[in-house]
């Protein structure tokens, strides 16, 4: 079974590339990637995809699926139908379900969940400590062999720096890449947004940048003293970016990634107490927006991820203080990257690293290139359609969007996994 | 329309009635029509309360600001004039409560409902009292856990709320923004009565009142405001009333209880008790809440005390007319001394009493007349 992409702009940035090519899937890999008209076509099904561009699958490398335990929220399924339509071939998935993806049965379970779905690739992230305590070390090995592809922190940081010492270490050991949500939950107390004017007038406890700061200070020179690799999530601040680019200039192995809330919105978007906008790490201010923009021209961050967050009535319509931190994006992300494509903050070949290379380079997962012999993970992008943000319309279970109602310019057409065509626009 | 900050006087002129040309001020007004209005019965006749729809020609300026909100859920959101209305009508209303009988037809067959998820005495009770004076129903809702902890969701009461008709929601809440939360749902008027370390817009509109009738104005003041002002929301309202009507406001307390940020609102900050009350017009303490010693934000009480504490001392360097506020309940020589609390100065039980004249005109203004 064969797939041919004819005369789409093919954007790889691992292989440099950026010109229109032909692209020949086979036995759900890549086949051949010739100058058009150069791979026959007889015999197979073809895709015209002129005028749209051709690129690799796009891995969004943080989520939250919710199953095992709150599938009322979003299912392996749901999430990985979401992820499809918004130009995901592959996702990975954060460990605070419950339980908590602490052990090889429940990397499993989630693994075995993602193939009877057969939509996109669902790379499970386990745990740093078990039961994500903070106490214990969890079976990285165990865990690896099972098929989890890093260990993380997320949502529960590790507040013990002695534990993540060790942890960063034992990683070492199974070259898994440990994945840390910054955040001194002693100095966060009970805030619920970003500390600043808006949260005075509103009269919301307050988050300061500096919560995040002062653990990006702090993992930073764990990863110094242990010589690890380390990748920092959903980072905020401008300061976060800043020690960030120095680290990397120091020549210290860390990755980073940034969701697109944090260059989309700032702290403005809570007022009216609007929950759909409460995310932690919270939406700051515009001088951050401005520099999590610069990291992301100059490399100081090499990933977004959406930290799809599903959460229902019950966590979302309730008061400010009550409500549950989080908000869904697998199927905006692409749209809102896209923005900074439009506005020329980044290239089109920048925004495919983020999305896609740069994601794989980090999980040490196959995908993010179109380099024969690759997986046949595909994202067909038209750039120039402009669509409007519908909630209703999502495929995931959830609807705490922000976006909702957003016009957006630029979206996935069609999804490829595996040579298969999982989504595609024309059907739907 | 322009008005004028410190509700100086408006003129009005009063059409085809023995009054003939006198020009009348607006409270002269206020007080002339409630009571002809009344008297003449035209509450009965479902005729309207409202201004627009009296026999009035506008004098010199034009009629007041109305006020024709749905919700008073803070003061952020308030203009100028919008609070000057609201004094002035409460202003106007005071004389009810100092009659005989203590009665007005006002809201008869209107449902007020206060539904508190916090102790509060004094609030609620000036709220009842105010409904009952102007004839509503009362219905008094104290829910003694959060609704989080009592099984139904806020979105749930309120839905059930609305299933009953009420006219007006009086709600106090820990959370902030809860008030918002339900007006957003509810068809029903939603009066903030305290929200989390948000808003207390009544109490700032009655600080207000006060203020007014002491100095006979509300601008050009120096208002200092001393204590825990990061988590109050009379701190936070009176501050947005207070900068709006062109008064100085200077915030006073320990740094860990003064908020970030707390310039942007266009307030003074010090931590000096004295230098905050140095020339002051109006001192307005805030309540130390007890628990908060535990919570790392002073050391002692007594240290508290001695550094924040208002005494006798503090008086000489205000203006000789200083007046000294505090929105209850005190705590006794520990924010405020005895001989100051109960001192010429003190205007805490006027106050009070005003506490029930603003929350009469609101609802007078929100539920009367509409709909009848």
């Amino acid at each position: 079974m064969s797939l041919l992409i004819t005369g789409g702009l093919v954007v790889d940035p691992a292989q440099n590339l950026e010109q229109e090519l032909d692209l020949l899937l086979t036995d759900g890999k890549v086949a051949a990637l010739e100058p058009p008209g150069g791979i026959p076509r007889k015999g197979r099904r073809v895709v015209k995809a002129h005028g749209l561009v051709v690129a690799p699958g796009l891995i969004d490398m943080h989520v939250h699926l919710r199953e095992p335990g709150e599938e009322y929220k979003e299912t392996i399924e749901t999430g990985a139908r979401a992820a499809v339509r918004g130009g995901f071939t592959g996702v990975a998935c954060m460990p605070n379900t419950r339980p908590v993806n602490d052990s090889a049965s429940v990397t499993r379970f989630i693994r075995d969940q993602a193939k009877a779905a057969g939509l996109a690739r669902v790379w499970p992230v386990a745990a740093i400590s078990v039961g994500s305590k903070g106490e214990n070390l969890s079976e990285y090995g165990d865990l690896k062999a099972a098929g989890a592809v890093a260990c993380t922190d997320d949502g529960r940081p590790v507040m013990n720096p002695l534990l993540l010492r060790r942890a960063l270490e034992y990683a070492k050991t199974f070259d898994l890449p440990l994945l840390l949500h910054c955040e001194d939950l002693d100095l966060r107390a009970d805030g619920v947004m970003h500390e600043g004017r808006v949260s005075l007038e509103l009269g919301l406890k307050g988050i300061p940048a500096a919560a995040e700061e002062i653990m990006v200070f702090r993992d930073l020179e764990l990863a110094r003293l242990t010589r690890s690799r380390l990748h920092i999530m959903h980072v905020s601040t401008r300061g976060s970016v800043a020690l960030i680019r120095r680290a990397k200039g120091q020549g210290l192995k860390v990755t980073a990634e940034t969701a697109p809330h944090y260059f989309t919105l700032t702290d403005e978007a809570v007022r009216g107490y609007n929950t759909h906008a409460e995310v932690n790490p919270p939406l700051r201010t515009a001088a951050d927006v401005v520099a999590i923009k610069e990291g992301l021209r100059d490399g100081a961050l090499d990933a977004i991820a959406s930290d799809h967050a599903p959460h229902g009535s019950l966590e979302k319509d309730v008061e400010f203080s009550e409500a549950a931190f989080g908000l869904i994006g697998l199927e905006t992300s692409l749209g809102l990257t896209l923005r900074l494509v439009h506005e020329g903050v980044i290239s089109l070949m920048q925004a495919v690293a983020l999305m896609s290379a740069n994601p794989a380079r980090i999980l040490d997962i196959p995908g993010g290139t179109l380099a024969v012999g690759a997986p046949g993970d595909v994202t067909i992008i038209d750039l120039s359609r402009e669509w409007t943000v519908d909630v209703r319309d999502f495929a995931s279970k959830s609807r705490n969007c922000p976006f909702d109602g957003w016009s957006l310019k630029g979206k996935a057409v069609m999804t490829i996994v595996g040579g298969e065509v999982v989504s595609s626009e024309s059907k739907q | 329309m322009k008005l004028l900050p410190d509700g100086g006087r408006r003129y009005y002129l009063i059409r085809g009635s023995h009054a003939g040309n006198k020009r009348y001020s607006e409270r002269d007004v206020n007080l002339l029509l409630i009571r002809r209005f009344f008297f003449a019965g035209g509450h009965r006749f479902g005729l309207s309360l409202k201004p627009e729809t009296w026999n009035l020609k506008p004098g010199a300026k034009s009629l007041p600001m109305e006020f024709r909100r749905k919700d008073l859920l803070g003061i952020a959101e308030l203009e100028a004039g919008e609070i000057l209305h609201i004094l002035d009508t409460a202003a106007s209303l005071k004389e009810i409560s100092t009659r005989a009988i203590k009665k007005v037809p006002t809201l008869r067959g209107k449902t007020v409902v206060t539904m508190f998820y916090e102790p509060s005495t004094r609030t609620r009770m000036s709220f009842e009292i105010a409904a009952k004076r102007l004839s509503a129903d009362t219905l008094n809702l104290t829910v003694a856990a959060s609704s989080a902890v009592k099984g139904e969701t806020l979105e749930d009461t309120a839905h059930n709320l609305e299933a009953m008709e009420p006219d007006i929601l009086i709600i106090r809440h820990p959370a902030s923004g809860a008030p918002h939360f339900l007006a957003r749902r509810l068809r029903c008027g939603v009066i903030n009565a305290g929200d989390g370390i948000h808003e207390h817009p009544t109490q700032a509109l009655l600080d207000l009142l006060t203020i007014r009738e002491a100095k006979g104005k509300l601008s050009g003041l120096k208002v200092a405001i001393v204590g825990d002002i990061v988590h109050s929301r009379v701190a936070r309202s009176n501050i947005h009333a207070l900068t709006k009507l062109g008064s100085r406001v200077i915030a006073a307390g320990p740094a860990t209880l003064i908020p970030p940020y707390l310039e942007t609102m266009g307030v003074e900050v010090t931590y000096s008790l004295e230098e905050a009350v140095q020339d002051a017009d109006v001192i307005m303490m805030l309540r130390i809440q007890l628990e908060r010693m535990g919570q790392m934000y002073f050391s002692t009480l007594r240290e508290y005390s001695a550094q924040f504490g208002l005494g006798a001392r503090h008086l000489k360097l205000a203006q000789d007319d200083v007046i000294v506020m505090h929105p209850g309940p005190i705590n006794r020589g520990v924010e405020i001394s005895p001989e100051v609390a109960d001192g010429v100065h003190s205007v805490i039980l006027q106050q009070v009493a005003n506490g029930v004249a603003v929350r009469m005109a609101l609802l007078y203004l929100m539920v009367g007349g509409e709909k009848a």
